[in-house]
């Protein structure tokens, strides 16, 4: 009766030997490694850049463990961290500011096992180091962007199709056109209603005036939501990858958050900056009539801004009157690169922009030569006029050159980030987690040493009290740690160190199905059973117990990982796959172990439990 | 054979029922007492606001440190050592105005000032909003968790098994919760999942004797009751504390070498597993008895096929 057909056997081992290749890269380390990465996310990781990396690593003298090429880049790999320095500083001078070299860690396991798809965990923060952002996408803020972008188009549809208005404003989300009387206000109604169908408009008097009032409908106020994450999810990849950071997270949580984590930072202030600013750039006219007449401008800095205009200041302090209207902003910028002026030498960024914005600059200069333009850098809410040069003529073919920065440093700076794009909505940090390096490492060890020291003690307590039944015990507990770390290892999930508490209880928990059977068996010899069935009826009248048991704690671990963030699901992963393989292991292997010792002896007198 | 648990008569849990529930009312009524006195003491995960770990590379001077960053402007921070003596952890609240991008970075380099030798080891911040959401999930992952086990009891086994069951797991929790009240440790989302692991592990304990009593309930033509469940509760008992101790020794070497990070999630299930076992074999059942179970509860009476129904 305790035996198992041939395929059990043949299911079980088959399962501990994928287990066992799954498991088995997870021992073999990382290696020091360069990753190597195009700025633009347009250029092709191909064999030519593999070539590139090759040709400069053998010009500079550092012997490589092998370059390999994938979507994520070109990956070198080094014998040790020394040469892995070395070969960052000589890629980076030979290939340019157009790649991101990023130093990192790649699994040493052999070649077949990663052919096989048998790679390590990946290590969370928490153990090898770097941040985590939980960045909060400003949506109003959004939304008032876009209503900003419909006051100025309402604005030219009116003049387009010459209806008398005698004011728009915004305020918050909403537009407001004000008329003189109804019939002006239909025609704009019309007009609006025919051009722009994601606005919807509202009628009213008041006093005097007629009023008509937009908005954005609710649909389009959904998409310009998910846009403007869409966006910035864009834009912070590419802020990233300008870090140099290899193997980031940047995910989108909720309809208005983004994840984004930077393993191996260091330098936290650094990335907290380039994360965090939400530069852009706007293009508008300095209003010179009013900037003629000193008492006006002194005016305006009193707080008496005249109407349509606002006041920001140069870097000198001198005060500038910029009209509301933007003529260009950073969305239409394809590139930014840092510079000089060809004749002064000054720091200059130089931009290029997309067929509609050279179109519109090219219209803008020309009709505005001989007078000044403002370029503003708008930051954390500051707006500050980089420059405001006169136009000297029509400048086409969408070529822009900024001059005005302190530094060749701050150029690179601004080209910088007005390369990695304008963010669609500001964001703010709301949740930050940062862990050193060090801490990574002690945590690990410690994690790992406290787990292997807890399974040392369980297991001598085991095979002492329970004899060969323990030894089958502890075995199982192996195998179930094998099938648990296999896995969370075939499934590429993160181990952190919540993540290693849960491998440590379940496998507290797990031994739990074994001394059931155990205990059970003992009982059924004490009433007088034979060995043989003994083993059977303590395996079969166990099941019921494990069963419930198991699944009740599985009900737990599914609502912590369904409710749970961050360090909570990385327990409840392990704690739910733990319980699984422990029903696996405890009741199958450890029978299919019971049965080949016991199974064939024909009179069993004695069971060593 | 080793036996440390070889009984040859039933124990009379039953006999002592009133007196373990009264203690269990008693120890719940406590814990709920200090939860509304004193509260827990949340952590940054829930209220939000910022706690920095650093480290010196002699011992640190913890009320020098308090001092400067008084000094330094910011008056509500907290400085202790963490750990060992090397390392010191700051607590900020959350400032309205200042990100927390800032204010860490400005609080080290005032720490920076005081000693240049500082090491920035752990920065965590969390938004009072986000802190607010993650309480409301964690809060909600216990009703629901709560809610999945009485369903899935009432179907495996009775409603008043899903009460009994859940009223231990709710007593095993409340006193884990009355301890981090009474001594006003710090609460965090890794608490809040030993918490929850509590829960799993009491109930999962309290089901093994459930079954059992279930079991002897199908076995047995006895009608007492109390001698049924001290018989299951007898038979189980060695289970029972084996299971609870192989646990403990998992999750004490975590709590005596898993570092200051698992501390607080080892200690709480710590404290768990020893209530939980109280709870499971004396706490659970008597209120499954005296809600009023009985063995036919679980005799499915047998229905005869009607002869002249068929055709």
């Amino acid at each position: 009766m305790n035996r198992y057909p041939l395929w059990k056997y043949i299911v079980i081992g088959a399962a501990l030997l994928i287990s066992f290749i799954y498991t088995l890269p997870n021992f073999f380390g990382e290696v020091p490694a360069v990753q190597v990465l195009p700025v633009r996310t347009t250029e092709k990781v191909d064999t030519a850049l593999l070539q590139k990396v090759e040709t400069a690593l053998s010009a500079a003298g550092i012997v490589s463990q092998g370059v390999a090429l994938d979507e994520r880049g070109v990956k070198a790999r080094f014998a040790s961290t020394d040469s892995q320095l070395k070969a960052k500083d000589a890629l980076q001078a030979t290939l340019g500011q157009g790649y991101t070299v990023a130093l990192n860690l790649l699994p040493a396991s052999p070649h077949w096992l990663t052919a096989l798809g048998a790679l390590p965990m990946n290590l969370g923060l928490d153990l090898r180091g770097g941040v985590h952002f939980l960045l909060q996408v400003d949506m109003p803020k959004a939304l008032e962007k876009a209503a900003e972008r419909y006051q100025g188009d309402i604005r030219t549809l009116l003049r387009e199709n010459k209806v008398r208005y005698t004011g728009i404003n915004r305020e918050g989300e909403l537009v407001i056109v004000k008329f003189r009387d109804a019939v002006q206000r239909d025609a704009a109604r019309k007009a609006v209603e025919e051009n722009y169908p994601d606005v919807q408009l509202a009628d009213s008097e008041v006093g005097e005036e007629f009023v008509l009032t937009g908005s954005l409908k609710q649909q389009a106020k959904v998409k310009t939501q998910e846009y403007a994450l869409q966006q910035n999810l864009t834009t912070l990849r590419n802020r990233v990858n300008e870090l140099g950071v290899a193997e980031p997270v940047i995910q989108q949580q909720g309809i208005d958050r983004v994840v984004v984590q930077l393993p191996g930072v260091q330098d936290t202030a650094k990335a907290k900056e380039i994360l965090g600013r939400t530069a852009t750039l706007e293009i508008r006219m300095v209003d010179e009539d009013r900037m003629q007449d000193p008492a006006t401008v002194q005016a305006a800095t009193g707080g008496q801004v005249p109407f349509g205009t606002e006041l920001y200041y140069e870097r000198g302090g001198q005060p500038v009157l910029v009209k509301k209207t933007v003529v260009l902003t950073g969305d239409y910028i394809t590139d930014a690169q840092p510079g000089f002026d060809s004749q002064t030498n000054e720091a200059a960024v130089h931009l290029n922009l997309d067929g509609r914005g050279a179109r519109l600059f090219k219209n803008v200069t020309r009709e505005n030569v001989g007078k000044r333009m403002a370029i503003l850098l708008i930051e954390k809410g500051k707006t500050e006029v980089v420059t405001a040069p006169v136009i000297r003529e029509e400048i086409g073919g969408g070529r822009v050159q900024i001059t005005g920065m302190d530094s060749p440093q701050e150029a690179s700076d601004v080209a910088l980030l007005l390369r990695a794009g304008a963010l669609a909505a500001p964001m703010e940090i709301v949740e930050e987690r940062t862990v050193g390096p060090s801490l990574g490492a002690d945590n690990i060890e410690r994690g790992m040493n406290s787990t292997l020291i807890g399974f040392a003690v369980v297991a001598v307590f085991m095979v002492v009290y329970y004899q060969l039944f323990g030894v089958v015990s502890v075995l199982a507990l192996a195998v179930n740690l094998f099938l648990l770390v296999a896995l969370l290892s075939m499934m590429q999930a993160t181990l952190t160190l919540p993540g290693i508490a849960g491998i440590a209880l379940t496998l507290g928990m797990a031994i739990d199905a074994n001394v059931i059977i155990a205990e059970r068996i003992r009982e059924e010899l004490r009433l007088g059973m034979s060995p043989q069935a003994a083993i059977a009826a303590g395996y079969d009248r166990a099941w019921d117990t494990i069963l419930d048991s198991n699944i009740t704690t599985l009900i737990a671990g599914f609502a912590l990982f369904w409710l749970g963030s961050g360090p909570v699901r990385g327990f409840a992963v392990t704690l739910c796959l733990g319980i699984l393989t422990s029903m696996f292991s405890s009741v199958i292997v450890s029978r299919a172990m019971v049965n080949l010792t016991y199974g064939r002896a024909k009179r069993l007198t004695k069971v060593s439990i | 054979m080793i036996e440390l648990f070889h009984i040859k008569r039933d124990i009379p849990f039953m006999r002592y029922a009133r007196s373990t529930i009264y203690l269990s009312v008693l120890f719940i009524v406590a814990s709920i007492a200090l939860l509304a006195t004193k509260g827990l003491n949340l952590g940054v995960d829930f209220t939000g606001g910022t706690v920095m770990e650093v480290s010196y590379p002699k011992p640190a001077d913890v009320a020098g440190i308090r001092a400067h960053l008084t000094k330094a402007g910011y008056s509500d921070v907290s400085a202790q050592n963490f750990g060992t003596s090397r390392d010191v952890l700051v607590r900020l609240p959350v400032k309205a105005g200042v990100t927390s991008a800032q204010l860490s970075e400005k609080v080290m380099v005032a720490l920076k000032q005081h000693d240049a030798t500082v090491l920035l080891k752990r920065v965590e911040f969390v938004g009072p909003q986000v802190g607010n959401e993650l309480f409301e999930d964690g809060a909600l992952a216990l009703l629901v968790v709560s809610i999945g086990i009485v369903l899935y009891l009432a179907l495996r086994f009775e409603w008043r098994f899903a009460l009994g069951a859940i009223f231990a797991t709710a007593h095993d929790v409340f006193i884990v919760l009355g301890v981090w009240s009474l001594f006003q440790l710090d609460f965090s989302l890794t608490v809040l999942a030993a918490v929850l692991a509590v829960l799993g592990y009491s109930v999962n304990d309290t089901v093994v004797v459930f079954d059992r009593i279930r079991e002897n309930f199908k076995k047995t033509r006895a009608t007492d009751v109390a001698a049924i469940m001290d018989n299951a509760k007898t038979a189980t008992l060695s289970r029972t504390i084996i299971t609870s101790g192989t646990t403990q020794l998992m999750v004490l070497s975590m709590l005596l070498l898993g570092g200051e990070v698992l501390y607080g999630f080892a200690l709480a299930l710590t404290i768990g597993i020893v209530v939980g076992t109280y709870s499971s074999v004396l706490v659970a059942s008597p209120i499954v008895m005296w809600l009023g179970v009985s063995r036919e509860d679980f005799i499915k009476p047998v229905v005869k096929p009607e002869s002249g129904a068929m055709v």
